[in-house]
C-alpha cells in the first residue's frame, strides 16, 4: 500500500485546524445566504413589477453578476474598489459583499421564475370566488411561489458553498490555505501529505454539500 | 484610465484568452461526451453502470472545481499519477461538467412521457426512429436551454484555472496587479474580455431557447 500521506492530519491539532478553516469558508457562504435571500426575494418582486426602469435597472444587475466568474467579482472588489475609493476591505468582508450581490441576483431571478411560472388562472379565480389582492396573494400565490422556491433556494446553498472555496484567491485563511499550510509544515516528515490531505478537504466539502443537496432533491419530489 | 497600458497588455491578453477558450471548450466537449454517455446509462437502467454513474453524478456535483483541480494537480502525483497545468485542468473541468451535462440530458429525455413511445411503437415505429423523430427533438426542448447554461457556466469555471498555474486570464490579472499595481486598467480588461467570451454564448443560448419553444407546446 503507497503511503497516502493521511497520518499528518492526526498529528497535533492538523484535523481540527483543518475542520476550523472549513468553517471560515461555512461560516461565510452562510452569512451571504442570509442576507441575499430576503434581499433577492424584494429584488424579485420588483422585476415582476411592471415599472420600466426598475426592471431595466435590475436586469442590467442581475445579467452581469450572472455573466461575470465570481472570481472576476471577488478581484473587482477586493482589489479594484480598495485601488479606486482607497478603502481598506478585508478578503472576508470583499467575500461577504461579493457573494450577497451574487446570491441576491440568483435568488431575485428564482423568485421571478417562481412567480411568473404560476398560471393566470390562478389570480382569476381567486377574483371569481371574491377575494381581495391580498387574499390572493396571501391564501392562492405565496403557497404555490413557496413551494417552488424551497427547493431551488436550497440549492443555491450549496452553490454558494462551492463557490466560496474561490476566497483562497483573495487571500482569506480558509480550508485550502490551512492545508497548504500544514502540507508545507511536513514537507520532510511526510512527503506525500498533498494527497491525504486534498482528499480529506474534497471529502469535507462532499460531505458539507451532500446533505443539503439531497435535501432540495426530496423536497422538489414531495412537492411537485 | 490609461489607455496606452491597455494597448500594450492586449496581445498577452489575446494569448490568455485563447488559452482559456481552447481548454474550456475541450473540457465541454469531453464534458457533453461524459454527459451523454451517463444519461444513456441512467435513461435505459444499464445495470452495474447505472448505481456507478450516479455515485460519480453526486460527488462531482457536491464539490468545487478548485477542490477538485487541487486534488488532481497537488495529490495525485503523491500516488505515481503524473499531471500538467492544462491536462489537469481539462480532466477537471469534464469530470465536473459531465455530471451537470449528463443531469441536462436526462432531464430532458425524462421529459418525454412514456404514452409518446408507446404510440410510436403503435404506429409500428423502430427503436432507432422513435428515439430519432419522438423522443429527441422532445427532449431537446428541455435540454438545449440546460445545456447552454452549463456550457456559460463550465466557461466561467475556467477562471479557477490560474491555481494550477495556468497563464489564463484571471492569472494575467493577478500577475500585472501584482506587478505594476495599475489596477483599475487590469480589471477593466479582464471584465471587457470575458465580456467577449460569454456574452455571444449567452446570447446564442437566447435564441436557441427561442427557436426550441414550439416543441413544448403540447404540454
Amino acid at each position: 500500500m503507497p503511503d497516502l500521506g493521511l497520518e499528518v492530519l492526526l498529528k497535533g491539532k492538523n484535523l481540527v485546524r483543518l475542520l476550523g478553516g472549513l468553517w471560515t469558508a461555512l461560516r461565510i457562504s452562510l452569512l451571504s445566504v442570509a442576507i441575499s435571500l430576503p434581499v433577492g426575494v424584494v429584488l424579485g418582486v420588483l422585476m415582476t413589477r411592471n415599472n420600466r426602469f426598475v426592471k431595466a435597472l435590475l436586469r442590467l444587475y442581475l445579467e452581469f453578476i450572472r455573466i461575470m466568474p465570481q472570481m472576476v467579482l471577488l478581484f473587482i472588489v477586493y482589489f479594484g474598489s480598495t485601488r479606486a475609493f482607497g478603502w481598506d476591505v478585508s478578503g472576508e468582508t470583499a467575500s461577504v459583499v461579493v457573494f450577497t450581490l451574487w446570491g441576491a441576483a440568483e435568488m431575485s431571478d428564482l423568485v421571478r421564475g417562481a412567480l411568473t411560472s404560476i398560471p393566470r388562472h390562478q389570480y382569476e379565480s381567486a377574483e371569481a370566488l371574491g377575494m381581495s389582492r391580498l387574499q390572493t396573494s396571501i391564501f392562492i400565490i405565496i403557497p404555490q411561489t413557496v413551494r417552488r422556491l424551497i427547493p431551488l433556494s436550497i440549492n443555491l446553498v450549496t452553490r454558494m458553498i462551492k463557490t466560496t472555496s474561490l476566497i483562497l484567491m483573495i487571500g482569506v485563511v480558509e480550508v485550502l490555505k490551512v492545508s497548504q499550510q500544514i502540507i508545507e509544515a511536513n514537507r520532510m516528515s511526510s512527503p506525500n501529505a498533498a494527497f491525504g490531505v486534498y482528499l480529506s478537504v474534497f471529502l469535507l466539502y462532499f460531505l458539507a454539500c451532500w446533505p443539503i443537496s439531497l435535501l432540495a432533491g426530496r423536497l422538489e419530489k414531495k412537492w411537485s | 484610465m490609461n489607455w496606452e497600458f491597455i494597448i500594450k497588455y492586449l496581445p498577452l491578453n489575446r494569448k490568455a484568452a485563447w488559452l482559456t477558450l481552447r481548454l474550456g471548450l475541450l473540457g465541454i466537449a469531453l464534458s457533453t461526451l461524459i454527459g451523454l454517455f451517463c444519461a444513456a446509462v441512467r435513461y435505459y437502467r444499464i445495470p452495474v453502470l447505472h448505481p456507478l454513474v450516479r455515485v460519480y453524478i453526486e460527488i462531482s456535483r457536491n464539490t468545487p472545481l478548485l477542490i477538485q483541480l487541487f486534488f488532481i494537480y497537488y495529490g495525485l502525483p503523491k500516488i505515481g499519477i503524473p499531471t500538467d497545468p492544462a491536462s489537469c485542468g481539462v480532466a477537471g473541468l469534464s469530470f465536473l461538467g459531465g455530471s451537470y451535462m449528463a443531469e441536462a440530458f436526462r432531464s430532458g429525455l425524462e421529459s418525454v412521457e412514456a404514452i409518446q413511445t408507446e404510440s410510436a411503437y403503435a404506429l409500428g415505429m423502430s427503436r432507432f426512429q422513435t428515439l430519432r423523430f419522438i423522443i429527441l427533438p422532445q427532449a431537446a426542448a428541455v435540454s438545449v436551454p440546460a445545456f447552454m447554461a452549463n456550457v456559460i457556466f463550465l466557461l466561467k469555471e475556467t477562471s479557477v484555472f490560474s491555481a494550477v498555474s495556468l497563464m489564463d486570464l484571471m492569472f494575467t490579472a493577478k500577475d500585472l496587479i501584482g506587478l505594476y499595481y495599475k489596477t483599475t486598467e487590469r480589471l477593466f480588461l479582464l471584465v471587457a474580455f470575458y465580456l467577449v467570451i460569454l456574452l455571444p454564448v449567452s446570447l446564442l443560448g437566447t435564441v436557441l431557447e427561442r427557436r426550441l419553444r414550439y416543441a413544448g407546446s403540447g404540454t
